[in-house]
């Protein structure tokens, strides 16, 4: 039973890699709860956007985790 | 009708245009912008990454919200995404309108939501290493002027 973390742009550098396996949590929050502290802080700023399964979430608190799910962090983006 | 285009290998701006204009003679205007990796600065290579399941659909989205806004007969939006080297294309946007002032302001629109809005991080390398660009603030002083 696992989850799978994608960290994009300079998040990849913080996690120290841009995807990771972590056993499967029940909330956003439980994931955060069980990362190295300064790279939770960083998930935890406002301005990242969390995608569950390829779907932006509006309120973070309220999705429910399933085993597989793939939960990409998403930092301020810098295109063109 | 749009054709929008998420690009990981090279593409030839010259071409995308000419086939572009091709499909689209009743149009009395073609406005385009193309976006290259900027030379200097020390810059010896830039890359973008994408999200698959976010960055194309979001760009489509987008094409759909300036066809809408605008009366157009064509749009183009072709995006790179992977590694580039200084003076490669990395985007295309082109409108192709009956009234000129349409493609001009349709164009810039959808240049301004893809350097703000659209699924890309950037990284550049120099003296070797890679350093990731955060956005600027002129980016969104940009998009802020058509809302």
């Amino acid at each position: 039973m696992a989850l799978k973390l994608l960290f994009l742009g300079r998040l990849e550098d913080l996690a120290g890699g841009g995807e990771r396996s972590v056993p499967l949590a029940e909330s956003i929050d439980a994931v955060l709860a069980g990362l190295d502290a300064r790279l939770a802080e960083a998930l935890r700023a406002p301005r990242v956007k969390v995608a569950v399964n390829g779907v932006l979430l509006r309120d973070r608190q309220a999705q429910a985790l399933g085993d597989g799910d793939e939960i990409a962090f998403l930092p301020p983006v810098s295109g063109g | 009708m749009a054709l929008v285009q998420l690009l990981v290998h090279p593409f030839d701006p010259a071409e995308e245009l000419a086939r572009f204009t091709a499909a689209h003679p009743e149009a009395g205007g073609v406005v385009s912008f193309l976006g290259q990796v900027r030379a200097g600065g020390g810059v010896e290579a830039l890359e973008l990454r994408h999200y698959e399941p976010l960055t194309l659909p979001a760009m489509r989205d987008l094409a759909e919200r300036v066809k809408a806004r605008w009366d157009l007969d064509g749009l183009l939006v072709i995006h790179r995404s992977g590694e580039m080297a200084p003076g490669d294309p990395i985007v295309l946007v082109a409108a192709a309108a009956r009234h000129r002032r349409d493609a001009f302001a349709a164009a810039d629109f959808a240049m301004d939501h893809l350097k703000s809005e659209s699924w890309f991080w950037k990284r550049e390398k120099a003296a070797g290493a890679w350093r990731w660009v955060e956005p600027r603030e002129e980016d969104f002083q940009d998009i802020a002027r058509w809302q």
